[in-house]
């Protein structure tokens, strides 16, 4: 099928070496020092604060949005984390999945407001959402790496393209589905564009954006431990080592921490969703 | 002055309208442009004024434009041509911010699914209206509680929509209509979502309220029955265009086409007209002033055997027969003693269907009074028998 000759390879490489990363070299540095700070004091106030105290704050948060059940499963979980030696790496991982979050969503939650508001700006961005849904995910990592180096703040943004879709998807579907005649009933009593949003279509669509809140931090907890080949460290890494040494306990016990870490986030947002769902 | 006037209003949906709209004033069919061009003909040049009080119904079956019409009133829907004026004022000319004040001040609107917030109780419900105009909470919250309290939902204020049955749900729709105190009232299908028995509840209570209000309304029906019963003039509409207007007994008694009288000629009658529609000014009233003397002098003037007594503000007193009349005269007792008050006696709006069986089982006629216990009319079995053959005779009580 070699027809003709695509050298689609080298072409990128020489846009991006001679072109791309001279021109705006700088401005990705930038990016990078901003999000590497940030990264950097989540750690040191994960990390800061007491593990028995993390817990304890953790446990209160699981009782009042879960029940009795989701705290017991997060003290044992917490526990387990702690006696099995993965801590520090639990909280790396963990402050990843946190700075990354607040980023797709920060970038999200208004793409997706203004998708749903627009349908020519939905036709632009339904496109470009599937290709980095589809996109396999290792494929970011080398220009993440090329733009902002090895560490962190490459896989925040990566785990940032891979898990902001969710975000962008469930805000705009959520606003979208706002029954017409309520719509109409506030535009009949005169409300602004904006009144209209933040009064009626935004409260009504936040147990999608919650669900959608939701799937963004499990993408990004599951994005935050393939970064680690592109050397972001925590729970990742610790798997990482495991395959390279074939240490079969070393592997059980970091992927054992990744399915607490999962479950603890995923009940703990979806108990704030469904509290939404209920007062409306 | 009409408080709303719609003229020549057109509404086309789909790609191309403007060049639709050429081909409709040149006579092209609805079904001819639809077929040539894809566009559909929404509403077509609808006209109509709507007198301040009025309540005004516009009638017609699905697909005939009557919720695109009334959205096009205060642009919820663009008209493609023509004009609405609201005051005076033409809502198709104004700009973004004057159409929202125009929304904000004149017109309330009801729906037939309610559209009510789910995410807010009674009160944020009816209060909504006059938040989004920045009215102080304590302010608006007063208003809500008033609005909610002329629709009967007292207590209900910090309930949820979906806690509430229909009935209620629509009542807390009219209640935020209401609470900005907008002079006109636009209803979509307000009551078509309820159960017949709550229907004809909140039918009751709407006409009440518009008189105690004083609201011009524009209400929207696919129920001949509700808009002959609602409105004080019908426009009736087919395939997007107003087919006749008129008051119900016009309607039903000059249909313009086959369309209309195809459509009326199932009403039941005895449903339609009311006791005010049939009922006549007795013939001979007396004051209490005059005596039996005077009674017993004018039964005799007018040929009856009794006379209707009421005093000097209208207030019904009993009846006098002629044999208790000349009684009271010989042993010189004093009237009020001899007033038979054994007669039936009802209000002005009671349907005709629920007299016949009263008519049929006494010897007197049937007195209508108002609320003040005024007389205003009298009813006898015959002109209920006749009232249900040739409807009503109108001309008799206007005097």
């Amino acid at each position: 099928m070699n027809y003709f000759e695509l050298p689609l390879e080298q072409w990128t490489n020489t846009f991006v070496d001679d072109w791309f990363l001279p021109t705006f070299g700088n401005a990705f540095d930038s990016i990078g020092s901003v999000l590497n700070a940030f990264v950097d004091l989540v750690t040191d106030v994960l990390l800061f604060i007491p593990p028995e105290l993390f817990t304890l704050l953790l446990v209160i948060l699981s009782w009042r949005v879960g029940g009795k059940g989701l705290a017991v499963f997060t003290f044992l979980g917490m526990l387990f984390i702690g006696s099995v030696d993965i801590w520090e790496e639990s909280m790396h991982t963990l402050s990843i999945v946190i700075v990354s979050t607040f980023v797709s969503l920060l970038v999200g939650i208004p793409v997706g407001i203004l998708s749903a508001m627009n349908n020519r700006v939905q036709s632009v961005v339904r496109p470009t959402l599937d290709f980095m849904q589809t996109l396999p995910s290792f494929v970011y990592l080398i220009p993440a790496v090329l733009l902002f180096g090895l560490g962190g703040v490459s896989a925040v943004i990566a785990t940032f393209i891979f898990a902001a879709p969710p975000a962008v998807r469930m805000t705009n579907l959520g606003i979208r589905h706002v029954p017409k005649e309520v719509i109409e009933a506030s535009k009949a009593f005169g409300s602004t564009s904006k009144q209209l949003l933040f009064k009626v279509q935004l409260p009504l669509a936040v147990p999608s954006i919650m669900a959608g809140v939701n799937q963004t931090i499990m993408l990004s907890l599951s994005m935050a431990v393939i970064a680690s080949m592109i050397g972001a460290p925590g729970l990742g890494a610790t798997v990482l080592q495991a395959i390279s040494r074939v240490n079969i306990g070393l592997g059980l016990v970091g992927g054992l921490g990744i399915v607490v870490l999962a479950i603890i986030l995923d009940r703990i947002t979806q108990g704030i969703g469904q509290g939404q769902n209920n007062k409306s | 002055m009409s408080k709303i006037k719609v003229s020549e209003l057109t509404k086309i949906f789909g790609p191309n309208p403007k060049q639709s709209l050429e081909r409709l004033n040149k006579g092209s069919s609805k079904d001819e442009i639809l077929a040539d061009t894809g566009n559909t003909v929404g509403v077509n040049q609808a006209s109509f004024d709507v007198k301040a009080g009025e309540f005004f119904v516009i009638m017609g079956l699905s697909g005939s434009g009557k919720s695109t019409l009334i959205r096009l009133v205060n642009r919820l829907i663009e008209p493609t041509s023509g004009h609405v004026y609201i005051d005076d004022e033409d809502i198709t000319n104004m700009n973004k911010n004057e159409l929202i004040e125009a929304r904000r001040k004149k017109l309330g609107m009801v729906f037939q699914n309610f559209g009510l917030f789910p995410h807010r109780n009674v009160v944020g419900n009816v209060a909504y209206g006059l938040e989004i105009q920045g009215v102080e909470k304590q302010e608006r919250e007063q208003k809500a509680q008033k609005a909610i309290e002329d629709v009967g939902l007292k207590g209900y204020e910090s309930s949820f929509p979906n806690e509430l049955s229909g009935g209620m749900q629509q009542r807390v729709g009219l209640a935020r209509a209401l609470a900005n105190d907008t002079d006109i009232l636009l209803m979509d299908e307000a009551f078509s979502a309820l159960d017949p028995l709550i229907r004809k509840d909140m039918q009751d209570e709407l006409l009440k309220l518009q008189k105690k209000l004083g609201k011009t309304v524009l209400f929207i029906t696919h129920d001949l029955d509700e808009a002959l019963k609602l409105g004080d003039r019908i426009a009736i509409m087919k395939d997007g265009q107003i087919v006749q207007i008129g008051s119900s007994e016009e309607i039903l008694e000059n249909p313009a086409n086959e369309y209309v009288s195809n459509f009326v000629k199932d009403v039941d009658r005895s449903k339609v007209l009311d006791a005010e529609q049939v009922m006549r000014r007795p013939e001979v009233l007396t004051t209490y002033k005059g005596g039996p003397r005077t009674a017993i002098k004018k039964m005799e003037d007018v040929g009856a055997s009794s006379i209707f007594v009421v005093d000097r503000d209208d207030h019904f007193q009993g009846l006098l027969t002629i044999d208790d009349a000349i009684r009271a005269y010989k042993e010189e007792i004093p009237m009020e003693k001899v007033l038979n008050q054994d007669v039936h006696t009802t209000t002005p709006t009671t349907p005709l269907n629920d007299l016949i069986g009263v008519a049929a089982d006494t010897k007197y006629p049937i007195v209508v009074l108002d609320e003040e216990q005024k007389l205003l009319g009298i009813i006898s079995r015959v002109s209920i028998l006749s009232g249900l053959v040739l409807g009503k005779e109108k001309d008799e009580v206007t005097n």
